[in-house]
Protein backbone atom coordinates (compact mmCIF):
# COMPACT_ATOMS: atom_id res chain seq x y z
CA UNK A 1 0.00 0.00 0.00
CA UNK A 2 1.22 3.52 -0.76
CA UNK A 3 -0.02 6.44 1.31
CA UNK A 4 -0.19 10.12 0.40
CA UNK A 5 0.45 11.82 3.73
CA UNK A 6 -1.45 14.93 4.86
CA UNK A 7 0.33 16.32 7.97
CA UNK A 8 -2.07 19.20 8.75
CA UNK A 9 -1.26 22.67 10.09
CA UNK A 10 -0.92 21.88 13.81
CA UNK A 11 1.57 19.14 13.00
CA UNK A 12 4.04 21.72 11.74
CA UNK A 13 3.51 24.00 14.74
CA UNK A 14 2.10 23.23 18.17
CA UNK A 15 1.96 19.48 17.57
CA UNK A 16 5.12 18.94 15.51
CA UNK A 17 5.88 15.99 17.81
CA UNK A 18 2.74 14.24 16.49
CA UNK A 19 4.09 14.50 12.94
CA UNK A 20 7.59 13.50 13.98
CA UNK A 21 6.50 10.48 16.03
CA UNK A 22 4.04 9.37 13.35
CA UNK A 23 6.78 9.41 10.71
CA UNK A 24 9.17 7.56 13.04
CA UNK A 25 6.59 4.89 13.85
CA UNK A 26 5.64 4.39 10.20
CA UNK A 27 9.30 4.12 9.31
CA UNK A 28 9.80 1.37 11.90
CA UNK A 29 6.70 -0.47 10.74
CA UNK A 30 7.51 -0.25 7.04
CA UNK A 31 4.58 2.02 6.21
CA UNK A 32 5.66 4.35 3.38
CA UNK A 33 4.28 7.88 3.70
CA UNK A 34 4.89 10.44 0.99
CA UNK A 35 3.81 13.96 1.88
CA UNK A 36 1.30 15.59 -0.46
CA UNK A 37 3.18 18.45 -2.13
CA UNK A 38 1.93 21.96 -1.37
CA UNK A 39 -1.05 20.75 0.68
CA UNK A 40 -3.37 23.36 2.19
CA UNK A 41 -5.34 23.67 5.43
CA UNK A 42 -8.53 21.55 5.67
CA UNK A 43 -10.44 24.64 6.86
CA UNK A 44 -11.34 22.99 10.19
CA UNK A 45 -14.51 24.08 12.01
CA UNK A 46 -14.34 27.76 10.99
CA UNK A 47 -14.77 26.75 7.33
CA UNK A 48 -17.85 24.56 7.77
CA UNK A 49 -19.35 27.08 10.20
CA UNK A 50 -18.93 29.81 7.58
CA UNK A 51 -19.56 28.28 4.17
CA UNK A 52 -20.40 24.75 3.08
CA UNK A 53 -18.79 25.28 -0.32
CA UNK A 54 -15.57 26.54 1.28
CA UNK A 55 -15.48 23.56 3.66
CA UNK A 56 -15.49 21.14 0.71
CA UNK A 57 -13.41 23.18 -1.75
CA UNK A 58 -10.41 23.57 0.60
CA UNK A 59 -9.93 19.82 1.17
CA UNK A 60 -10.66 19.23 -2.54
CA UNK A 61 -7.71 21.43 -3.45
CA UNK A 62 -5.41 19.13 -1.47
CA UNK A 63 -7.09 15.89 -2.52
CA UNK A 64 -6.70 16.87 -6.19
CA UNK A 65 -2.92 16.92 -5.69
CA UNK A 66 -2.86 13.24 -4.73
CA UNK A 67 -1.35 11.12 -7.46
CA UNK A 68 -0.65 7.40 -7.54
CA UNK A 69 -1.57 6.58 -3.95
CA UNK A 70 -3.86 3.91 -2.57
CA UNK A 71 -5.06 6.16 0.23
CA UNK A 72 -4.60 9.53 1.90
CA UNK A 73 -3.15 9.09 5.40
CA UNK A 74 -3.91 11.59 8.15
CA UNK A 75 -2.95 11.73 11.82
CA UNK A 76 -5.08 14.64 13.10
CA UNK A 77 -8.66 13.57 13.87
CA UNK A 78 -10.02 16.95 12.80
CA UNK A 79 -8.21 17.00 9.42
CA UNK A 80 -9.29 13.38 8.97
CA UNK A 81 -12.92 14.31 9.53
CA UNK A 82 -12.86 17.29 7.15
CA UNK A 83 -11.01 15.45 4.36
CA UNK A 84 -13.15 12.37 4.74
CA UNK A 85 -16.42 14.33 4.72
CA UNK A 86 -15.30 16.30 1.65
CA UNK A 87 -14.35 13.19 -0.28
CA UNK A 88 -17.63 11.50 0.72
CA UNK A 89 -19.75 14.46 -0.43
CA UNK A 90 -17.76 14.85 -3.65
CA UNK A 91 -18.41 11.21 -4.49
CA UNK A 92 -22.15 11.47 -3.79
CA UNK A 93 -23.03 14.87 -5.24
CA UNK A 94 -22.35 15.73 -8.88
CA UNK A 95 -23.68 19.28 -8.53
CA UNK A 96 -21.34 19.95 -5.62
CA UNK A 97 -18.46 18.52 -7.68
CA UNK A 98 -19.17 21.07 -10.39
CA UNK A 99 -19.36 23.98 -7.92
CA UNK A 100 -16.11 22.87 -6.25
CA UNK A 101 -14.47 22.71 -9.65
CA UNK A 102 -15.50 26.29 -10.34
CA UNK A 103 -14.33 27.46 -6.89
CA UNK A 104 -11.09 25.54 -6.51
CA UNK A 105 -10.13 25.35 -10.17
CA UNK A 106 -9.39 21.63 -9.85
CA UNK A 107 -11.32 18.47 -10.46
CA UNK A 108 -11.80 16.12 -7.55
CA UNK A 109 -14.17 13.15 -7.48
CA UNK A 110 -13.15 11.99 -4.02
CA UNK A 111 -12.00 8.63 -5.28
CA UNK A 112 -8.89 8.11 -3.15
CA UNK A 113 -10.03 6.95 0.31
CA UNK A 114 -9.07 9.13 3.27
CA UNK A 115 -7.76 7.05 6.18
CA UNK A 116 -6.61 7.75 9.71
CA UNK A 117 -3.30 6.26 10.83
CA UNK A 118 -5.07 4.21 13.53
CA UNK A 119 -7.23 2.64 10.82
CA UNK A 120 -4.12 1.87 8.77
CA UNK A 121 -2.27 0.37 11.74
CA UNK A 122 -5.18 -1.82 12.76
CA UNK A 123 -6.67 -2.82 9.44
CA UNK A 124 -3.83 -2.69 6.87
CA UNK A 125 -0.85 -3.66 8.99
CA UNK A 126 -2.63 -5.51 11.80
CA UNK A 127 -1.86 -5.53 15.52
CA UNK A 128 -0.02 -8.87 15.26
CA UNK A 129 2.63 -7.21 13.07
CA UNK A 130 2.99 -4.42 15.63
CA UNK A 131 3.37 -6.91 18.48
CA UNK A 132 6.18 -8.67 16.59
CA UNK A 133 8.18 -5.46 16.30
CA UNK A 134 7.83 -4.28 19.91
CA UNK A 135 11.26 -3.98 21.54
CA UNK A 136 10.39 -2.33 24.87
CA UNK A 137 6.85 -3.30 25.89
CA UNK A 138 4.99 -0.64 27.88
CA UNK A 139 4.39 -3.20 30.64
CA UNK A 140 2.64 -1.79 33.69
CA UNK A 141 1.66 1.49 31.98
CA UNK A 142 -2.03 2.23 32.41
CA UNK A 143 -3.33 4.26 29.48
CA UNK A 144 -6.68 5.98 29.02
CA UNK A 145 -7.25 6.02 25.24
CA UNK A 146 -9.05 9.24 24.39
CA UNK A 147 -10.61 9.27 20.92
CA UNK A 148 -12.37 12.62 21.19
CA UNK A 149 -15.27 13.55 18.97
CA UNK A 150 -14.27 13.56 15.33
CA UNK A 151 -12.33 10.33 14.90
CA UNK A 152 -15.50 8.22 14.96
CA UNK A 153 -18.26 10.66 14.10
CA UNK A 154 -20.49 10.97 12.20
CA UNK A 155 -20.52 7.17 11.72
CA UNK A 156 -22.17 7.37 8.29
CA UNK A 157 -19.05 9.02 6.95
CA UNK A 158 -15.99 8.52 9.12
CA UNK A 159 -16.24 5.54 11.42
CA UNK A 160 -13.93 2.57 11.16
CA UNK A 161 -14.94 1.39 14.62
CA UNK A 162 -17.83 1.53 17.10
CA UNK A 163 -18.67 5.26 17.49
CA UNK A 164 -19.75 4.85 21.13
CA UNK A 165 -17.03 2.49 22.35
CA UNK A 166 -14.13 2.45 19.90
CA UNK A 167 -11.31 -0.06 20.44
CA UNK A 168 -8.69 0.59 17.73
CA UNK A 169 -6.36 2.75 19.83
CA UNK A 170 -6.75 0.38 22.79
CA UNK A 171 -5.77 -2.53 20.53
CA UNK A 172 -2.74 -0.76 19.07
CA UNK A 173 -1.43 0.28 22.49
CA UNK A 174 -2.24 -3.11 24.03
CA UNK A 175 -0.09 -4.62 21.26
CA UNK A 176 2.63 -2.23 22.48
CA UNK A 177 2.29 -3.83 25.91
CA UNK A 178 0.25 -1.14 27.68
CA UNK A 179 -2.74 -1.80 29.89
CA UNK A 180 -5.65 0.24 28.49
CA UNK A 181 -8.21 1.16 31.13
CA UNK A 182 -11.97 1.11 30.61
CA UNK A 183 -13.42 4.57 31.12
CA UNK A 184 -16.57 6.43 30.10
CA UNK A 185 -15.10 9.56 28.48
CA UNK A 186 -13.41 7.99 25.44
CA UNK A 187 -15.49 9.94 22.93
CA UNK A 188 -16.61 12.97 24.94
CA UNK A 189 -15.71 16.27 23.27
CA UNK A 190 -12.95 18.51 24.70
CA UNK A 191 -14.44 21.61 23.04
CA UNK A 192 -11.51 21.84 20.63
CA UNK A 193 -12.88 24.48 18.29
CA UNK A 194 -13.61 26.80 21.24
CA UNK A 195 -10.07 26.78 22.61
CA UNK A 196 -9.26 30.24 21.33
CA UNK A 197 -12.62 31.93 21.87
CA UNK A 198 -13.85 30.37 25.11
CA UNK A 199 -11.04 28.84 27.18
CA UNK A 200 -13.34 28.87 30.23
CA UNK A 201 -15.71 26.45 28.49
CA UNK A 202 -12.83 24.25 27.37
CA UNK A 203 -11.48 24.07 30.94
CA UNK A 204 -14.75 22.59 32.21
CA UNK A 205 -14.67 19.89 29.52
CA UNK A 206 -10.94 19.21 30.02
CA UNK A 207 -11.44 18.94 33.78
CA UNK A 208 -14.17 16.32 33.31
CA UNK A 209 -11.98 14.26 30.98
CA UNK A 210 -8.85 14.49 33.16
CA UNK A 211 -10.85 13.59 36.28
CA UNK A 212 -12.43 10.52 34.67
CA UNK A 213 -9.06 9.30 33.35
CA UNK A 214 -7.46 9.72 36.78
CA UNK A 215 -10.38 7.98 38.52
CA UNK A 216 -10.08 5.07 36.10
CA UNK A 217 -6.51 4.64 37.34
CA UNK A 218 -4.72 5.86 34.21
CA UNK A 219 -1.08 6.97 34.41
CA UNK A 220 -1.29 8.77 31.08
CA UNK A 221 -3.86 9.76 28.45
CA UNK A 222 -3.26 8.87 24.78
CA UNK A 223 -4.76 11.12 22.08
CA UNK A 224 -5.05 11.21 18.29
CA UNK A 225 -5.75 14.92 17.76
CA UNK A 226 -3.58 18.02 18.27
CA UNK A 227 -6.57 20.07 19.49
CA UNK A 228 -7.45 17.49 22.15
CA UNK A 229 -3.77 17.50 23.06
CA UNK A 230 -3.58 21.25 23.55
CA UNK A 231 -6.75 21.32 25.62
CA UNK A 232 -5.73 18.44 27.87
CA UNK A 233 -1.98 19.07 28.20
CA UNK A 234 -1.45 22.84 27.90
CA UNK A 235 -4.65 23.79 29.72
CA UNK A 236 -3.96 21.72 32.86
CA UNK A 237 -2.59 24.87 34.51
CA UNK A 238 -5.85 26.71 33.70
CA UNK A 239 -7.87 23.76 34.96
CA UNK A 240 -5.92 23.94 38.24
CA UNK A 241 -6.73 27.65 38.51
CA UNK A 242 -10.41 27.22 37.61
CA UNK A 243 -11.12 24.02 39.58
CA UNK A 244 -8.32 23.84 42.14
CA UNK A 245 -7.15 20.38 41.02
CA UNK A 246 -3.62 19.67 39.80
CA UNK A 247 -3.76 16.46 37.79
CA UNK A 248 -0.15 16.38 36.52
CA UNK A 249 -1.49 13.88 34.01
CA UNK A 250 0.85 13.35 31.03
CA UNK A 251 -1.00 13.47 27.72
CA UNK A 252 0.82 11.78 24.83
CA UNK A 253 0.05 11.23 21.18
CA UNK A 254 -0.60 7.52 20.59
CA UNK A 255 2.31 7.57 18.13
CA UNK A 256 4.70 8.66 20.91
CA UNK A 257 3.68 5.73 23.11
CA UNK A 258 3.86 3.29 20.23
CA UNK A 259 7.24 4.73 19.23
CA UNK A 260 8.60 4.16 22.75
CA UNK A 261 7.58 0.52 22.55
CA UNK A 262 9.11 0.12 19.08
CA UNK A 263 12.42 1.46 20.40
CA UNK A 264 12.38 4.77 18.51
CA UNK A 265 15.02 7.06 20.08
CA UNK A 266 13.59 9.96 22.06
CA UNK A 267 14.68 12.48 19.43
CA UNK A 268 12.26 10.89 17.00
CA UNK A 269 9.34 11.22 19.42
CA UNK A 270 9.59 14.76 20.80
CA UNK A 271 8.66 13.81 24.37
CA UNK A 272 10.49 16.90 25.64
CA UNK A 273 7.90 19.10 23.91
CA UNK A 274 5.04 17.97 26.17
CA UNK A 275 3.99 20.48 28.83
CA UNK A 276 3.25 17.89 31.53
CA UNK A 277 6.35 15.73 31.41
CA UNK A 278 5.83 11.98 31.11
CA UNK A 279 9.36 11.35 32.43
CA UNK A 280 8.46 10.65 36.11
CA UNK A 281 5.85 8.07 35.09
CA UNK A 282 8.09 6.43 32.49
CA UNK A 283 11.11 6.33 34.82
CA UNK A 284 9.09 4.75 37.61
CA UNK A 285 7.94 2.15 35.10
CA UNK A 286 11.46 1.41 33.92
CA UNK A 287 12.66 1.01 37.52
CA UNK A 288 9.87 -1.40 38.46
CA UNK B 1 -54.85 41.19 10.47
CA UNK B 2 -55.69 38.12 8.48
CA UNK B 3 -53.37 39.01 5.65
CA UNK B 4 -50.59 39.75 8.16
CA UNK B 5 -50.88 36.39 9.83
CA UNK B 6 -50.88 34.57 6.49
CA UNK B 7 -47.72 36.42 5.52
CA UNK B 8 -46.19 35.57 8.92
CA UNK B 9 -47.00 31.90 8.41
CA UNK B 10 -45.25 31.98 5.08
CA UNK B 11 -42.17 33.58 6.60
CA UNK B 12 -42.12 31.01 9.38
CA UNK B 13 -42.40 27.98 7.15
CA UNK B 14 -39.94 29.76 4.87
CA UNK B 15 -37.37 29.71 7.69
CA UNK B 16 -37.82 25.98 8.26
CA UNK B 17 -37.54 25.37 4.51
CA UNK B 18 -34.39 27.45 4.28
CA UNK B 19 -32.73 25.61 7.18
CA UNK B 20 -33.73 22.34 5.53
CA UNK B 21 -32.29 23.37 2.18
CA UNK B 22 -29.03 24.67 3.60
CA UNK B 23 -28.41 21.85 6.06
CA UNK B 24 -29.46 19.00 3.78
CA UNK B 25 -31.47 17.47 6.62
CA UNK B 26 -35.07 17.89 7.76
CA UNK B 27 -35.54 19.53 11.19
CA UNK B 28 -39.28 18.75 10.94
CA UNK B 29 -38.43 15.08 11.56
CA UNK B 30 -37.42 15.91 15.14
CA UNK B 31 -40.02 14.55 17.62
CA UNK B 32 -38.43 16.14 20.69
CA UNK B 33 -37.12 13.01 22.42
CA UNK B 34 -34.23 15.03 23.87
CA UNK B 35 -31.48 12.51 23.13
CA UNK B 36 -29.38 15.25 21.50
CA UNK B 37 -29.66 17.40 24.62
CA UNK B 38 -28.80 14.49 26.90
CA UNK B 39 -25.54 13.86 25.05
CA UNK B 40 -24.54 17.46 24.25
CA UNK B 41 -21.35 18.40 26.16
CA UNK B 42 -22.05 22.14 25.79
CA UNK B 43 -25.52 22.49 27.30
CA UNK B 44 -24.00 24.04 30.44
CA UNK B 45 -22.69 26.98 28.41
CA UNK B 46 -25.49 27.64 25.92
CA UNK B 47 -28.74 29.53 26.31
CA UNK B 48 -30.87 27.00 24.36
CA UNK B 49 -30.41 23.24 24.42
CA UNK B 50 -30.21 21.45 21.04
CA UNK B 51 -33.72 19.98 21.18
CA UNK B 52 -35.09 23.46 21.89
CA UNK B 53 -33.22 24.83 18.88
CA UNK B 54 -34.86 22.16 16.73
CA UNK B 55 -38.33 23.00 18.08
CA UNK B 56 -37.83 26.72 17.48
CA UNK B 57 -36.69 26.00 13.92
CA UNK B 58 -39.87 23.95 13.39
CA UNK B 59 -41.91 26.88 14.70
CA UNK B 60 -40.10 29.33 12.45
CA UNK B 61 -38.71 31.37 15.35
CA UNK B 62 -35.98 32.86 13.21
CA UNK B 63 -34.77 35.62 15.52
CA UNK B 64 -34.74 33.54 18.69
CA UNK B 65 -32.62 30.90 16.98
CA UNK B 66 -30.25 33.13 15.02
CA UNK B 67 -29.57 35.37 18.02
CA UNK B 68 -28.90 32.51 20.42
CA UNK B 69 -25.50 31.81 21.93
CA UNK B 70 -25.96 28.06 21.52
CA UNK B 71 -25.49 27.96 17.76
CA UNK B 72 -22.01 29.46 18.26
CA UNK B 73 -21.05 27.36 21.28
CA UNK B 74 -21.87 24.13 19.45
CA UNK B 75 -18.44 22.48 19.16
CA UNK B 76 -19.46 20.40 16.11
CA UNK B 77 -18.66 17.21 18.01
CA UNK B 78 -21.45 15.39 16.15
CA UNK B 79 -22.73 13.51 19.22
CA UNK B 80 -26.29 14.68 18.47
CA UNK B 81 -26.07 13.69 14.81
CA UNK B 82 -24.67 10.27 15.75
CA UNK B 83 -27.43 9.51 18.25
CA UNK B 84 -30.57 11.08 16.73
CA UNK B 85 -33.15 8.28 16.29
CA UNK B 86 -34.77 10.28 13.49
CA UNK B 87 -31.44 10.68 11.70
CA UNK B 88 -31.64 14.45 11.80
CA UNK B 89 -28.15 15.82 11.20
CA UNK B 90 -28.20 18.43 13.98
CA UNK B 91 -24.56 19.39 13.52
CA UNK B 92 -25.36 20.42 9.93
CA UNK B 93 -28.38 22.37 11.16
CA UNK B 94 -26.08 24.25 13.56
CA UNK B 95 -23.73 25.02 10.65
CA UNK B 96 -26.61 26.30 8.53
CA UNK B 97 -27.83 28.48 11.42
CA UNK B 98 -24.38 29.98 11.98
CA UNK B 99 -24.08 30.76 8.29
CA UNK B 100 -27.54 32.37 8.25
CA UNK B 101 -26.80 34.34 11.43
CA UNK B 102 -23.57 35.63 9.95
CA UNK B 103 -25.29 36.67 6.72
CA UNK B 104 -27.90 38.53 8.80
CA UNK B 105 -25.18 40.24 10.84
CA UNK B 106 -26.37 38.49 14.03
CA UNK B 107 -23.13 37.38 15.64
CA UNK B 108 -23.30 39.51 18.77
CA UNK B 109 -24.34 36.60 21.01
CA UNK B 110 -20.92 35.03 20.65
CA UNK B 111 -18.66 37.66 19.16
CA UNK B 112 -15.49 35.88 20.27
CA UNK B 113 -16.33 32.70 18.37
CA UNK B 114 -17.15 34.66 15.21
CA UNK B 115 -13.84 36.51 15.55
CA UNK B 116 -11.93 33.24 16.05
CA UNK B 117 -13.56 31.71 12.97
CA UNK B 118 -12.79 34.76 10.84
CA UNK B 119 -9.22 34.82 12.20
CA UNK B 120 -8.48 31.24 11.23
CA UNK B 121 -9.96 31.65 7.76
CA UNK B 122 -7.99 34.87 7.28
CA UNK B 123 -4.81 33.00 8.12
CA UNK B 124 -5.65 30.22 5.65
CA UNK B 125 -6.59 32.74 2.94
CA UNK B 126 -3.29 34.60 3.16
CA UNK B 127 -0.94 31.67 3.85
CA UNK B 128 -2.70 28.52 2.69
CA UNK B 129 -2.09 27.12 6.17
CA UNK B 130 -2.84 28.19 9.73
CA UNK B 131 -0.24 30.20 11.60
CA UNK B 132 -1.13 29.38 15.22
CA UNK B 133 0.88 32.09 16.91
CA UNK B 134 -0.58 34.82 14.70
CA UNK B 135 -4.02 33.43 15.43
CA UNK B 136 -3.64 33.84 19.20
CA UNK B 137 -2.19 37.35 18.88
CA UNK B 138 -4.96 38.48 16.51
CA UNK B 139 -7.69 37.00 18.69
CA UNK B 140 -6.41 38.81 21.77
CA UNK B 141 -6.11 42.10 19.90
CA UNK B 142 -9.55 41.88 18.33
CA UNK B 143 -11.33 40.84 21.53
CA UNK B 144 -9.23 43.19 23.71
CA UNK B 145 -8.20 40.28 25.94
CA UNK B 146 -4.65 41.45 25.43
CA UNK B 147 -3.01 39.20 27.99
CA UNK B 148 -5.17 36.11 27.70
CA UNK B 149 -2.90 33.04 27.74
CA UNK B 150 0.08 35.43 27.68
CA UNK B 151 1.85 33.40 30.37
CA UNK B 152 1.86 30.44 28.00
CA UNK B 153 3.94 32.27 25.38
CA UNK B 154 7.37 31.75 26.99
CA UNK B 155 6.56 28.10 27.86
CA UNK B 156 5.51 27.37 24.30
CA UNK B 157 8.55 29.12 22.84
CA UNK B 158 10.83 27.16 25.18
CA UNK B 159 9.22 23.89 24.13
CA UNK B 160 9.60 24.84 20.47
CA UNK B 161 5.83 24.74 20.04
CA UNK B 162 5.63 28.32 18.83
CA UNK B 163 8.19 29.38 16.31
CA UNK B 164 7.51 32.85 14.90
CA UNK B 165 9.76 32.30 11.89
CA UNK B 166 9.51 28.61 11.15
CA UNK B 167 6.07 28.56 9.61
CA UNK B 168 5.52 26.96 6.22
CA UNK B 169 2.93 28.00 3.66
CA UNK B 170 0.99 26.08 1.04
CA UNK B 171 -0.36 26.91 -2.45
CA UNK B 172 -1.12 30.51 -1.51
CA UNK B 173 -2.25 31.77 -4.91
CA UNK B 174 -4.58 28.84 -5.47
CA UNK B 175 -6.08 29.31 -2.02
CA UNK B 176 -6.60 33.05 -2.43
CA UNK B 177 -8.38 32.49 -5.74
CA UNK B 178 -10.49 29.78 -4.11
CA UNK B 179 -11.66 32.14 -1.37
CA UNK B 180 -12.49 34.84 -3.92
CA UNK B 181 -14.40 32.39 -6.11
CA UNK B 182 -16.42 31.05 -3.17
CA UNK B 183 -17.38 34.58 -2.11
CA UNK B 184 -18.40 35.50 -5.67
CA UNK B 185 -20.38 32.30 -6.26
CA UNK B 186 -22.20 32.49 -2.95
CA UNK B 187 -23.14 36.15 -3.42
CA UNK B 188 -24.64 35.25 -6.80
CA UNK B 189 -26.46 32.22 -5.38
CA UNK B 190 -27.84 34.31 -2.52
CA UNK B 191 -29.09 36.99 -4.86
CA UNK B 192 -30.80 34.36 -7.00
CA UNK B 193 -32.50 32.62 -4.07
CA UNK B 194 -33.64 35.64 -2.01
CA UNK B 195 -35.26 37.80 -4.70
CA UNK B 196 -38.54 35.86 -5.11
CA UNK B 197 -38.90 35.16 -1.38
CA UNK B 198 -38.63 38.84 -0.43
CA UNK B 199 -41.23 39.77 -2.99
CA UNK B 200 -43.90 37.34 -1.79
CA UNK B 201 -43.63 36.83 1.94
CA UNK B 202 -41.28 38.98 3.97
CA UNK B 203 -43.23 42.19 3.57
CA UNK B 204 -45.35 42.91 6.59
CA UNK B 205 -44.58 39.54 8.11
CA UNK B 206 -43.61 40.83 11.53
CA UNK B 207 -45.70 44.03 11.42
Amino acid sequence: MSYAYFPGCSQQGMAAEFDRSARSVCDRLGIALSEIPDWVCCGATPAHATSHLLSIALPALTLAKVKDADAVATVCAACYSRLRIASHELREDAELRARVKEAAGVECAGEVPVRHLLDILCNDLGVAAIRERVKRPLAGLKVACYYGCLLMRPPKVVAFDDPENPRVMDEVLAAAGAECVEWPYKTECCGASLSLARPDVVCKLANDILREARDAGAHVIAVACPLCHTNLDLRQADVARQYGVRYEMPVLFFTQLLGLALGVPEKGLGLNRLIVSPKPVLEKLAAA
Amino acid sequence: MKLGSVAREKTRSGFLAEVRRRSGTNPADCYQCGKCTAGCPLTFAGDLDPARVMRLVQLGQRDAVLQSRTIWLCASCETCTTRCPQEVDLASVMDALRIMAREAGLTQAAREVAIANAGLLGSVKSRGRVHEMMLVLQQNLRTLHLFRDAEKGPVLMLKGKMDPLGHKRGARDQVRRLFENVARMEAAERAASTTPRCACSDEGGEA
